[in-house]
Formats: C-alpha cells, structure tokens, sequence
C-alpha cells in the first residue's frame, strides 16, 4: 500500500513523533518526501 | 494545521500527482488529528493556510491504521507504546471518517 508512494508525514510530539513514523513508512517501502513533527501547545 | 506545513503538503501534491501521495498522521488527540485528516483532503477548515478552499483529497491515514501494512518490529519498537496510551478506537474513528467523506485517492 505505501511502497512507491510520495509518503508526507505528519507527526506530533505528544503522539506519534515523525521519525517514528518514518522507520515505519520506510519498512513498507514507501518514499518519505516530507517528515515533520508538529507541537500542538 | 500549520500553515507552512500546508504549504509544502500543497506543494508536493502538485509536483507528484495527488494520487502517488498518502499522508500519514501521528496525532495524539482524534480532533487534531480529525481536522489535520480534513485539510489534506477537503481544505482548511479555518480558511487561513495555503489550503483552504483546496481539495486535495490525498488518501490520508494514522499510523494506527497502517500496522498491518509495515513490519511488525518496527512497528513494535516504533509506535506500540503510544498505542498503549492514546485513544487508538477515536482516533482512527475520525480520522478514517474523514478520510471516507472527502478523500478521493484513498479507501
């Protein structure tokens, strides 16, 4: 479902942090083109 | 959603074709997360980014939702703890609503 995909990663710091997400996208073989951690405070 | 972030979602739909991309959220909170699922896919709600009056209708999911589709280690050494404390059922709820009512690209 994500191998070849242009994958944007949207993460939070009080959830699931974008690096943490990205070693998961790129398990699947998707492509991370954008990976930030945003802070909702 | 920030705004730019918004921006470079934008950006990088339009360079690659809305439908090669997928985003995926790691919201800690089902509203967040909930609203960030709507503006990549019917437009900024609040009318003030890059985004608004844009639908881009990505195919958008939490990372919760993609356990079955990336490996199971990484998963485990991943994501696995937040899963134990964040409210998996409404996150996903909303964020598969969202997806289901404005996505095009995703199911």
């Amino acid at each position: 479902m994500l191998k070849g995909k242009k994958v944007v990663i949207l993460g939070d710091r009080d959830g699931v942090p974008g690096p943490a997400i990205e070693e998961c996208v790129k398990s699947a073989g998707g492509d991370v083109v954008f990976s930030v951690t945003e802070c909702f405070v | 959603m920030d705004l730019e972030n918004q921006r470079r979602v934008k950006e990088i739909a339009e360079k690659n074709g809305a439908e090669n991309v997928i985003v995926v959220l790691g919201g800690a909170e089902a509203e967040a997360a909930g609203l960030a699922a709507e503006t990549v896919t019917a437009g900024d709600p609040t009318y003030a980014g890059p985004l608004a009056g844009v639908q881009l209708g990505l195919a958008v999911y939490h990372i919760f939702e993609l356990k079955d589709h990336v490996d199971a280690g990484v998963y485990d050494e991943q994501i696995s703890m937040m899963e134990m404390v964040l409210d998996v059922d409404a996150i996903t709820a909303e964020v598969s609503g969202m997806r289901k009512a404005h996505s095009k690209y995703g199911q």
